[in-house]
């Protein structure tokens, strides 16, 4: 280990550093957006499924939560490590990891919200003949999209802090910052990278937040999530 | 398959299961740190969710705590304690793994204390009041007795993410079953990377499920039973 006297007068934030290495940070700004994106977009796709299936058969929703639960559960260098001897040190491992953590809130706010939508308006949905296909597709989600958009924001959030961990595993991102900054027991990275994902959690959660009222404007009056 | 079997082997080498670097050793150093910080943890957390819960003040504290500690990573709070630590004259290792894992555990267990004192019926509440009780024994004798199943799973969903967060203390120097993990991952030894993340894994579950029996026995002898979404909803490490 480096000699600590050194660390203690090492200045948190060198801003040369930073200056001499923007392309880099913006470089590893958007592959940390891309991650993100692709495990929550690929997640929503899945729980989507997940939870067609629990809606329609209502025994296997106990079931599909415990096993997502317990993926839920494993500590996200755990669930890395175990693939990793698979899938190797890939982006591949990453993906399926990151998904996987999605799963859990995803379903169950998906199905919560489908849940929420009134009886009544079912009823007259199927009196004015739409058949459950439509159902769904135009009265059901779209009533049910506060509560989906409360989960993806979470799991979006939840997401963008998981990348930092696979650094690790040999992935791009901003965790690379965090990692690099502890290897060489140099403080600017590890601040900046943790900073500015903080700062991209923030921006995409507000984000899907615009994007929620811009889809639901009928909530725009004023319900809560 | 043949991998398995090495890793199989790993576990039943006598070498593994010796010296600081052993199986119990680790284990036992992931569980004192992981239980330390948790209930230090609770010891700050509990009382001030309680008190303004009971106050009906910080509603707002509330939910405003759990969304920026979501936003947080966990890596970013270990990796800036290593700094931090440095400089107070802690080094590197304990410290700074220890005060991480304090700080990510605070905002589950003080939103759920808050929480489950506030779920505690206004009724209930008025009755007891009306009974003559001092604000006191209202919330020591009937608030806190009925908030205890939902404290509890605060309590829960901050081990369960210490222990998932204390492996990555082996990247600031300390120990813990993280080692075998970071470790293996820098001398290419899948089989020791694969063997820790099962006993991590392992660690991380059972400190949920033994949570989970605690909360249904408290909740079976009278509490509000914790219900599992709002806890559920923090993330994982």
């Amino acid at each position: 280990m480096p000699q600590r006297a050194f660390l203690a007068t090492e200045p948190l934030i060198r801003w040369g550093w930073i200056w001499d290495h923007l392309d880099e940070i913006r470089i590893q700004t958007v592959e940390h957006f891309i991650l993100t994106g692709i495990a929550v977009g690929i997640g929503f796709a899945i729980a989507m499924g997940l939870s067609i299936v629990a809606l329609r058969f209502r025994r296997t929703y106990g079931p599909v939560t415990w096993v997502t639960g317990v993926l839920y559960t494993i500590p996200s260098l755990a669930l890395f490590a175990f693939l990793v001897p698979y899938t190797g040190l890939s982006r591949l491992t990453a993906e399926i990891g990151l998904v996987s953590y999605t799963l859990l809130i995803l379903v169950r706010n998906i199905v919560a919200g489908i849940d929420s939508v009134s009886p009544a308006v079912r009823e007259a949905a199927v009196g004015m003949g739409y058949s459950r296909t439509r159902l769904f597709l135009e009265i059901e989600l779209p009533l049910a999209l506060p509560v989906i958009a409360a989960g993806l924001r979470i799991a979006t959030v939840t997401v963008v802090g998981l990348v930092t961990v696979t650094s690790i595993i040999g992935q791009g991102g901003l965790g690379l910052f965090i990692l690099d900054g502890l290897r060489r027991d140099f403080y600017t990275p590890l601040i900046v990278g943790s900073v500015l994902s903080v700062v991209l959690a923030v921006v995409m959660d507000l984000t899907l937040a615009g994007l929620e009222r811009l889809l639901s404007p009928w909530s725009r009056a004023g319900v809560a999530r | 398959m043949d991998f398995l079997v090495d890793v199989l082997a790993w576990f039943t080498d006598s070498a593994n299961w010796q010296g600081s670097a052993g199986i119990p050793s680790r284990t036992l150093e992931h569980i004192r740190l992981s239980a330390f910080a948790t209930m230090v943890a609770a010891g700050l957390a509990v009382p001030l969710g309680v008190l303004l819960g009971h106050s009906g003040r910080g509603g707002l504290i509330a939910v405003s705590v759990v969304n920026i500690g979501r936003a947080i990573p966990s890596f970013a709070v270990i990796a800036l304690a290593l700094p931090f630590s440095i400089r107070a004259g802690l080094g590197i290792g304990f410290w700074p793994t220890f005060l991480a894992l304090v700080l990510l555990a605070l905002p589950p267990i003080f939103t759920n204390s808050f929480t489950a004192v506030r779920s505690v019926g206004i009724d209930v509440v008025e009755a007891a009041r009306g009974m003559g009780m001092r604000e006191r024994e209202v919330l020591l004798g009937i608030e806190l007795p009925l908030a205890a199943p939902l404290i509890l799973t605060g309590i829960r969903v901050a081990a369960v993410q210490v222990v998932a967060t204390a492996t990555l203390g082996a990247l600031v120097g300390w120990g813990g079953l993280g080692r075998y993990i970071i470790d293996g991952f820098s001398v290419q030894d899948n089989v020791r990377v694969f063997a820790g993340a099962l006993l991590v894994a392992a660690l991380a579950i059972l400190t949920d499920v033994l949570f989970s029996v605690a909360e249904r026995i408290l909740a079976a002898r009278g509490g509000l039973h914790g219900h599992r979404l709002p806890a559920r909803m923090e993330r994982p490490a």
